[in-house]
């Protein structure tokens, strides 16, 4: 590991009994190609599956472009969130400013698509040239009645974690603002689900065999409406604790709102989920209800996995994913269909998420933050690594190494949360890592 | 009905872009600097700039894209990024090792005012460049132009750094290379060494971002154009520009630096403008056109007769760069295909002009905007006020195509739902076919699956 910075310290620990801790949420070294990305990035795939809100990103056209439709979060009904809507700031803007632009961008779509509520991303530039912003959405929020959600995500002022926390201020404004909607006792709030490949859907699938009422999705497959009820609810269920957790504890301190955090992925984490809030809600009916939706599914899942799990026996895998929650899921989930995990690393760790991560993983293994392609491919080379899980910018890397990949991020076309979901991650990993096209590459 | 919000009635915009046909200058310019063999670039800017681009580039080519970035701060877009830029590069060529860094703007540093130049030498007299490594730059703010603009400057900072003439010219051509796949490029590599000449393509993404799997992951592929013939280039007798928006700049300042006349020319795409590329390097390189040259030719012009029954007459709507569009729009002319709606993001009087000659007489009814407001949006609403038969386009295209159920065929940038494009050119006579082809095939396989039962014939 000659190459790597000696800043880089401390973000690069090998476990074994004595091992240091895993420092998290450092800022990245200029000049790294990091894998990471900016604050804007965070809050526009948190806040964009909401799909009957229009989401107007301002700024110059680039920032639009490639955040459009980014990550295949499905609706049920409407989809205005997959245009991509633009105030396309040019020259004169930067010099004379942009609100009259925002402005009249923002009259022109509320009259044309009626959306029930408006969201404005601020980028880089915006908060350079000093628009005002809230102001405008103001302005425009009285006249035309709907709420006009600033959402000030410049760039510059973080990664990608710090804009999840910016769109949960934002989801906030929002929250408290209607009573209409009819709520049962047993009433929950789904936190950080974005219904990738339908995943909200299988979950709902879950909650409503076993009684519960899910009041709002926050925000897969998002509406206004069910968003300004959600105080109401008795229990927040946080998942992808990173981008979602400062909005349940905003919720628990203002409306009392009590929060688990829970994860969907893999088998033990989804059966938790499920016993924690039927738990929380302490009825027996409730209770005996995911017991048995719990028994029926592994009843036919886990012959379902037997023959994966004898095929990937012994196989390693390398984990580069977004936020150290998910991190933890993967290991498991590959433990149970044999597989072991020789590197885990993410994006946007912190100190505590990287303690829980280090104690489930096995010794030997190699955890890192905030990684780049040279650490990475050499880790795996060290490593004898046979999959890769990651995102878009690492599956030509694993690739060209001659291993399997699969995508747990915003490509994944198959749904992965859920029982049906463990399944579906058993087969992809199982068809990656046994393919035969590798027995034509020689791995060096 | 994904985009059940357009309506056929277009509504008076000023202040708006909805689904935009272009992008941002930036993610031009890490393209055009991953045709530079050793080449890493550098967004000096947000980490996000730098994550979109790779990404964006990434779906497009499925290839490893890198790149690094200068991780402004809060702090940096109060006080300036020199700072970060001058650790940037102490950080780079310690880890990465290229053989040259090559640095863009942002928006973010533009409008902050960071001096590259004075960065840069600022980062030389402290040491941080390495004996034998350069640093090269441009600016690319993505408030003016497009993705295209943004190309265009890099490709004009090579010649900037690296082009220098020494007293005696070469016999040696150069091709300057505008926006097109690798695939493309391979091609017309092959084209000049069928022709025997000596030349030089720059930028040369081929080797780059089309690299075999070997079972070793390497941070910088076997492609791309060396430095030293990047140097050469300034010795060369002639430059060849393929596609003016993104290399006619670039021909000009290696006119005035080094002397080296030139001509801008199409993107050799589609029959007349391939014909165009062989005159024009066969004169200037002074040698003749092999007959296995005009057999390929005759190939394409067999096909095209083959298959004109179902090209004639048919509507085409098609959006994407002017360099790329307009010998596009000449092919399908040649086709004997109606390319009625065309838009650009990118704005400019040359696309206007072309259109206009192109389209005058042989499709009058055509209707072309370049520049803001050109989207994709507007495309559509002309197409439901009066419908096409085909679409062409980049992937953004899938949702018109899927809700006006229309044959449509993939090219520009980006395109990440179908692979191919880095793999077959489109441009040469061969590309010709290839893309001729895949026009037929789209409207085929839409006509077999639609048409009326008793319509369904075997032969066609």
């Amino acid at each position: 590991m000659a190459n790597f910075l000696k800043e880089r310290e401390g973000q690069i620990v090998t476990k074994s009994k004595n091992s240091k801790d895993l420092i998290g949420g450092r800022p990245s070294i200029a000049g790294s190609v990091s894998q990471r990305a900016c604050v804007f990035c965070g809050s526009r795939v948190v806040l964009y599956p909401i799909a009957d809100a229009l989401h107007l990103v301002h700024g110059p056209i680039g920032c639009a472009s490639y955040t459009w439709d980014i990550r295949g979060a499905m609706s049920s009904g409407p989809e205005l969130h997959r245009s991509s809507f633009s105030t396309d700031l040019r020259e004169k803007h930067v010099i004379f400013g942009g609100e009259k632009q925002l402005y009249n961008a923002l009259n022109e779509l509320i009259d044309k698509h009626q959306p029930k509520a408006a969201f404005v991303y601020s980028t880089c530039i915006v908060g350079v040239i000093g628009d005002d912003v809230q102001s405008v959405c103001n302005r425009v929020a009285k006249e035309k009645n709907i709420p006009v959600i600033p959402v000030q995500s410049e760039g510059f002022q973080g990664s990608k974690k710090d804009g999840y926390k910016i769109a949960c201020d934002a989801l906030a404004t929002l929250i408290g603002t209607d009573n209409s909607k009819e709520v049962s006792p047993f009433s929950i709030n789904i936190l950080g689900d974005f219904n990738l490949a339908g995943e909200l859907w299988i979950l709902t699938e879950y909650y409503k065999r076993m009684g519960i009422q899910i009041l709002a999705s926050i925000t897969g497959d998002g509406r206004v409406k069910d968003i300004q009820n959600t105080h109401r609810a008795a229990l927040n269920v946080v998942q992808c604790s990173g981008s979602m957790i400062h909005l349940a504890k905003q919720m628990k301190e203002q409306y009392g709102i009590p929060f688990i955090k829970v994860s969907y992925f893999g088998i033990e984490d989804m059966s938790d989920a499920l016993y924690e809030v039927a738990k929380f809600f302490g009825d027996e009916a409730v209770q005996e209800k995911a017991r048995d939706l719990v028994k029926e599914e592994l009843t036919n899942l886990l012959p379902a996995l037997e023959p994966y799990r004898r095929a990937l026996q012994g196989k390693k895998a390398a984990i580069y994913v977004g936020g150290a929650f998910k991190a933890i899921s993967l290991v498991k989930a590959l433990r149970l269909i044999g597989m072991r995990t020789v590197i885990a690393g993410t994006q946007t760790g912190n100190d505590e998420d990287y303690k829980l991560l280090k104690a489930i993983c096995d010794d030997g293994c190699i955890l890192v933050d905030d990684s780049n392609p040279v650490e990475l491919s050499e880790f795996v080379q060290q490593t004898g690594a046979d999959l890769f899980i990651g995102g878009v910018k690492e599956r030509p890397i694993a690739y060209k190494m001659g291993i399997g990949f699969c995508d747990h991020n915003h490509e994944r076309k198959l749904a992965l949360a859920g029982y049906e979901g463990m399944l579906n991650f058993a087969k992809e990993v199982h068809d990656t890592v046994t393919s035969p096209v590798w027995r034509f590459v020689k791995r060096k | 009905m994904l985009l059940r919000h357009t309506t056929a009635s277009e509504i008076e915009r000023k202040a708006l872009t909805i689904n935009p046909a272009k992008t941002c200058q930036p993610v031009g310019a890490m393209y055009a600097a991953l045709g530079i063999h050793g080449c890493l670039p550098h967004s000096h800017g947000s980490q996000g700039c730098c994550s979109y681009h790779r990404s964006a580039l990434t779906r497009h080519f499925k290839e490893p894209v890198m790149a690094s970035t200068s991780s402004f701060s809060e702090g940096s877009s109060v006080f300036g990024g020199s700072s970060n830029l001058v650790s940037a590069i102490e950080t780079i060529f310690t880890i990465y090792d290229p053989d040259v860094i090559a640095v863009h703007t942002t928006c973010l540093s533009e409008t902050i005012g960071d001096d590259l130049t004075q960065i840069v030498s600022k980062a030389s007299e402290d040491g941080k460049i390495p004996e034998g490594k350069r640093v090269i730059y441009c600016n690319t703010p993505s408030y003016i132009g497009t993705h295209i603009t943004g190309y265009s400057n890099q490709l004009a900072s090579f010649v900037r750094f690296f082009s220098t003439a020494t007293p005696k010219k070469k016999n040696v051509v150069n091709l300057v290379a505008g926006w097109m796949e690798p695939s493309d490029m391979r091609e017309i590599k092959r084209l000049a060494s069928v022709l025997e000449t000596r030349t030089i393509m720059f930028p040369d993404m081929s080797g780059v971002l089309d690299s075999p799997l070997t079972g070793k992951y390497k941070m910088y592929p076997d492609g791309g154009t060396t430095i030293p013939d990047m140097i050469a280039t300034g010795d060369s007798k002639f430059s060849i520009g393929l596609g003016a928006y993104c290399t006619e700049d670039t021909c000009v300042k290696l006119e005035s630096k080094c002397k080296v006349k030139f001509e801008v020319i199409e993107i050799p795409i589609g029959l007349k403008a391939t014909d165009r590329f062989i005159t024009s390097l066969s004169r200037h390189a002074n040698v003749p056109v092999p007959d296995s040259i005009t057999e390929e030719r005759g190939r394409l012009i067999d096909f095209i007769t083959d298959n004109s029954k179902y090209f004639w007459r048919k509507r085409v709507a098609l959006y994407g760069d002017p360099d790329t569009l307009i010998p596009m729009v000449e092919f399908l002319l040649t086709l004997d295909m109606k390319p009625v709606y065309i838009v650009t993001g990118t704005a400019g009087k040359h696309f206007d002009e072309e259109m206009q000659r192109m389209l005058k007489e042989k499709a009058p009814e055509a209707r072309f905007k370049s520049g803001e407001r050109a989207d994709m949006f507007l495309l559509h609403q002309w197409i439901k006020q009066e419908p096409v038969d085909l679409l062409m386009g980049n992937t953004y295209g899938k949702y018109i195509s899927r809700d006006e159920n229309l044959p449509f065929v993939r090219i520009g940038f980006p395109v990440m739902d179908r692979p191919g494009n880095n793999i077959f050119p489109n441009v040469g006579y061969i590309g010709g076919m290839n893309l001729a082809n895949k026009i037929l095939e789209s409207l085929l396989n839409h006509y077999d699956r639609t048409c009326k039962e008793e319509k369904m014939e075997l032969q066609m």
